[in-house]
């Protein structure tokens, strides 16, 4: 764990991967608000409320697993996005082995961010590694499923996006009129199925 | 108890503190831009500490009253009036019910806050009235012929008036080196700190974007996406420093240089473009 300043009123805690991050959000997140990434957790504290957490958290007895079991969803997809012949291209795979490798993981949630409601998905299939769009587009559609670095993700709402589209959904990702606006939540487990 | 906008050119926004602890659904904390003028506003009129005002950036606002309010205006400093007569920034005044109340266009800052006694009233989206220009989150910008409902005031205004905080000329805000600031040669930490920055018209409340030289690094892997706050100093792959904003979303992929003092970062609010900034560091 290494901790770095984020200005006078926030610390950043590095982890050494996403699941350990995902853990110590979860225990930070009891005294005190938190931002996941990655591999990090921005505490939004001052350093001198932060340390002293850290340290007796570190002595209280370090749980391996995440303390909430998230949702498992499954997402129903049409894999006919605009790059899912560049996606093929770049992982020397057919569209049809694309398709495959994307539904057949079972992805988590490790964190949020971009738009409300937009999930970073982890533990996908680790051919599917590809890099975002030099020049985002300036529209993407809600419900572009799509690809970047390791990550899958679901634009919930239109916005710009640079991430290369495979397929579209038509569930529901964000809506702020339910109890909970977001679908996916740092994890929840997703399984994407073709149609 | 209403107030209607009879014109509005520029952006006319509701906003209050915000939303915080949301960022698990992927929601940043969007609210008031200059939280210190929003604190005066709310004092003055003795609001709730967290009654929604109306930010406005830009063009004439103008707004009337269909009963008698009592208003107030901080933040930018301007020429403001009721119905052709000149009244005072920093101070609380009565809006006669048909009065038109003018604000034109700011002469020192950027960013008025118009308060009212009472509050603002909209439709809470996730515990706030604040809009988010990023998310789309909150309330609708305003536009001429919206009409905003006000809240019912018990409290008795205060007479006094407070005192603008807005610097003229150059902007001296202080950063702390980091998270990031290993990501980036000794050249680009000093030039962070010595060089004479330039606002970048691109700038709004999602980010102020700083012209001057590209800023460069010596670890040039992605970095995976971690946390940021307001006042973070991302710098874009092309070297360009980014100050967030309000409205920053809650993650970043971009190596965050330094991170400005929380207190400095109101008068981040108050930049146009073509202004000048200069950062000092700030050592915790």
């Amino acid at each position: 764990m290494k901790v770095l300043p984020s200005g006078d009123k926030a610390v950043l805690v590095e982890f050494s991967e996403a699941l350990e991050a995902r853990i110590w959000a979860e225990r930070l997140v009891e005294h005190l608000p938190v931002t996941l990434g990655a591999t990090t957790v921005l505490v939004h504290a001052p350093r001198s409320a932060v340390q002293p957490l850290l340290t007796a958290l570190s002595k209280s007895s370090n749980p391996h697993t995440p303390a909430h079991q998230g949702q498992a969803h499954t997402i129903t997809v049409h894999y006919d996005g605009p790059d899912l012949h560049r996606v093929a291209g770049i992982t020397g795979m057919s569209p049809d082995q694309v398709i495959t490798a994307h539904t057949s993981c079972r992805l988590t949630v490790g964190f949020a961010g971009f738009a409300p409601g937009f999930a970073y998905l982890i533990d996908g299939d680790p051919r599917l590694q590809v890099p975002r769009l030099d020049v985002p587009r300036p529209h993407v559609a809600a419900g572009s499923v799509a690809l970047a670095g390791a990550f899958s993700g679901i634009y919930p709402r239109e916005s710009a996006g640079g991430w290369l589209i495979i397929g579209r959904t038509k569930e529901w990702l964000w809506d702020t009129e339910r109890e909970r606006p977001a679908r996916l939540r740092p994890g929840d487990t997703v399984h994407f199925e073709a149609i | 108890m209403s107030i209607r906008i009879v014109e509005s050119t520029g952006l006319t926004l509701l906003q209050d503190s915000g939303r915080f602890g949301m960022s698990a659904l992927g929601v940043g904390p969007s609210g008031v831009f200059d939280r210190r003028a929003f604190q005066q506003a709310n004092l003055l009129l003795g609001n709730d500490e967290n009654a929604a005002v109306i930010e406005h950036c830009g063009g004439t606002l103008k707004l009337t009253a269909t009963r008698d309010h009592a208003i107030t205006i901080t933040g930018a400093l301007g020429p403001l009036a009721i119905d052709a007569q000149p009244i005072e920034a920093g101070r609380v005044v009565q809006l006669a019910q048909g009065s038109t109340l003018t604000i034109k266009p700011p002469i020192v800052g950027l960013r008025y806050l118009v308060a009212v006694a009472g509050g603002f009233n909209a439709e809470l989206v996730l515990g706030s009235r604040s809009r988010d220009t990023l998310a789309h989150l909150g309330p609708e910008p305003l536009q001429t012929g919206s009409t905003l409902n006000v809240g019912f005031s018990t409290v008795a205004a205060w007479a006094g008036s407070i005192t603008p905080l807005l610097p003229t000329g150059e902007f001296r805000l202080r950063v702390v080196l980091g998270p990031r600031d290993d990501w980036f040669t000794a050249t680009a930490i000093e030039q962070l700190l010595t060089t004479v920055w330039e606002v970048d018209p691109l700038s709004g409340r999602v980010g102020i974007r700083l012209n001057g030289p590209n800023l460069e690094r010596c670890q040039t892997q992605e970095l995976l996406s971690e946390g940021v706050v307001r006042g973070s100093i991302q710098v874009t792959n092309n070297g360009m420093p980014i100050i967030l904003g309000p409205d920053h979303p809650v993650t970043g992929g971009y190596p965050v240089i330094g991170v400005i003092t929380d207190s400095d970062t109101d008068l981040l609010a108050h930049v146009r473009p073509g202004d000048t900034i200069s950062l000092s560091r700030h050592l915790l």
